[in-house]
């Protein structure tokens, strides 16, 4: 009982907090670029710019269909082949920013699809240009119906973290695996905790993703949203 | 690339063998427990709706490679000695059948109530209403959806690599230090993958804009 106790000494916890400190700035950087790039992507994709936007979503639908570990470990011990050498934070952030952009964009594509044409003819028909109505009336409403799909999408990258351990990214699953590598003793408390920290910012998420859901009435729409995106995980 | 294919075409093939081996095994096992606890979701006893509720939520929302450490490193220190595959397998045959729950359970829903009522009506038991009546029904919608999943499932199951389970990531790091050849060696990786993937995707793709 004391080994279990001693597994929770404020050190420990303290190092497990730091841990969790870089989990929390890898998944805000890489929520904030994939939401910057995702929303683009999304457009270009739905936009139909001639060639132009078929290349963009054949590459998207490579990028969905790898695992992430393969991109995590393309980006950190491939691209130093050409001469590009991240450090682990830079290079988690990058490959989870480029594999989350493009599960964004297929949602973002979704939502799109899911606004009635009636929406689009009439802003054409009130002598909006089409970017206008795509800025003004279509993305306003489509973001709206989206919004629980990518906050479920953020969910998934908040735990995909943990698989950047394997570069040695200092987050919360490598502090815990250094703690209990010192003191076996430690092995499943450690576990306990991870499982309890993650559990708790992912459930409150999920729980802010049902809360938006009911709060902005989209619990049908959003559905739908859902049900058009290929591949989310929820 | 070529000659990665060249000189380790056959370690590739095995590692595609494992990671094929252990995803339609985590999905066969992910498939019964995840229906199981869809049902339990639906069922009338307030009890056991609670339980599956806590199932679900609790391996949606821990990270996969926390699930499958755990069985990596607790279950062989304290219980049994098993394989880092079985490991791996165990996790994610856990993690995937909460997705896959959530995934039955929405189609179990979407099947008009009435049924359920009218089945009743006529004499049947709950059982007998669900297992004749509704899992037909529901099984058309959640075909695309499953499909998804087990596209999910073969990505997933690359974190094998993290507990020695020999699967195509594994090899591919194995091949990547041998080489010297990092970024040709993940490029056929991913290619790799893609065959496995890719199809599957595009396939849901068009069964989904069939059936709707």
């Amino acid at each position: 009982m004391l080994t279990v106790l001693g597994a929770y000494s404020w050190i420990n916890i303290r190092f497990l907090l730091e841990g969790a400190w870089v989990t929390i700035l890898v998944s805000v950087c890489s929520i904030i670029l994939s939401y910057i790039f995702g929303i683009i992507l999304g457009i270009i994709r739905y936009v139909k710019i001639k060639y132009f936007s078929a290349i963009v979503g054949f590459i998207i639908d490579i990028i969905r269909n790898l695992p992430l570990i393969l991109i995590i470990f393309f980006t950190y011990f491939g691209l130093p082949n050409i001469g590009f050498k991240p450090d682990p934070i830079w290079a988690s952030v990058i490959a989870m920013a480029v594999f989350e952009s493009a599960m964004v964009a297929e949602i973002v594509r979704a939502g799109i699809v899911s606004i009635p044409v009636g929406q689009m003819e009439g802003a054409r028909s009130t002598g909006m240009s089409y970017w206008q109505a795509l800025r003004y009336i279509i993305l306003p409403q489509a973001i709206k119906n989206m919004i629980p799909a990518i906050v479920s999408q953020f969910i998934s990258l908040v735990k995909d973290t943990s698989l950047a351990t394997i570069i040695v990214l200092p987050d919360l699953m490598n502090h815990a695996q250094i703690i209990y590598g010192q003191n076996t003793n430690y092995t499943i408390p450690m576990f306990l905790a991870l499982a309890v920290m993650y559990f708790i910012v992912c459930y409150s998420l999920s729980l802010l993703s049902q809360y938006l859901d009911h709060r902005l009435g989209t619990a049908k729409k959003s559905g739908e949203v859902v049900e058009v995106v290929q591949g989310a995980e929820r | 690339m070529i000659s990665i294919f060249q000189n380790y075409g056959g370690t590739l093939l095995y590692g595609l063998g494992q990671t094929l081996l252990c995803s339609l095994i985590a999905l066969f096992f992910a498939l019964i427990i995840g229906s199981a606890f869809a049902i339990l979701e639906v069922f009338p006893n307030k009890f056991l709706r609670v339980i599956s509720r806590v199932y679900i939520e609790l391996f949606r929302n821990i990270p996969l490679l926390v699930i499958t450490m755990f069985f990596y490193v607790v279950i062989p220190m304290y219980v049994v000695e098993i394989s880092g595959f079985v490991s791996g397998t165990i996790g994610l045959t856990l993690y995937s059948s909460a997705f896959i729950a959530e995934t039955v359970r929405s189609g179990i829903q979407s099947v008009d109530p009435g049924q359920m009522e009218g089945a009743r009506a006529n004499g049947l038991s709950f059982w007998q209403a669900m297992r004749y009546i509704i899992l037909p029904q529901a099984f058309r919608y959640v075909i695309p959806p499953l499909g998804n999943q087990f596209i999910n499932l073969v990505k997933n199951s690359s974190v094998l690599a993290f507990v020695a389970g020999f699967d195509l990531m594994y090899q591919g790091n194995v091949i990547a230090s041998d080489s010297l050849q990092s970024m040709s060696t993940y490029l056929c990786v991913g290619v790799l993958y893609l065959i496995l993937t890719l199809p599957l995707s595009y396939y849901m793709r068009y069964l989904e804009k069939k059936l709707a």
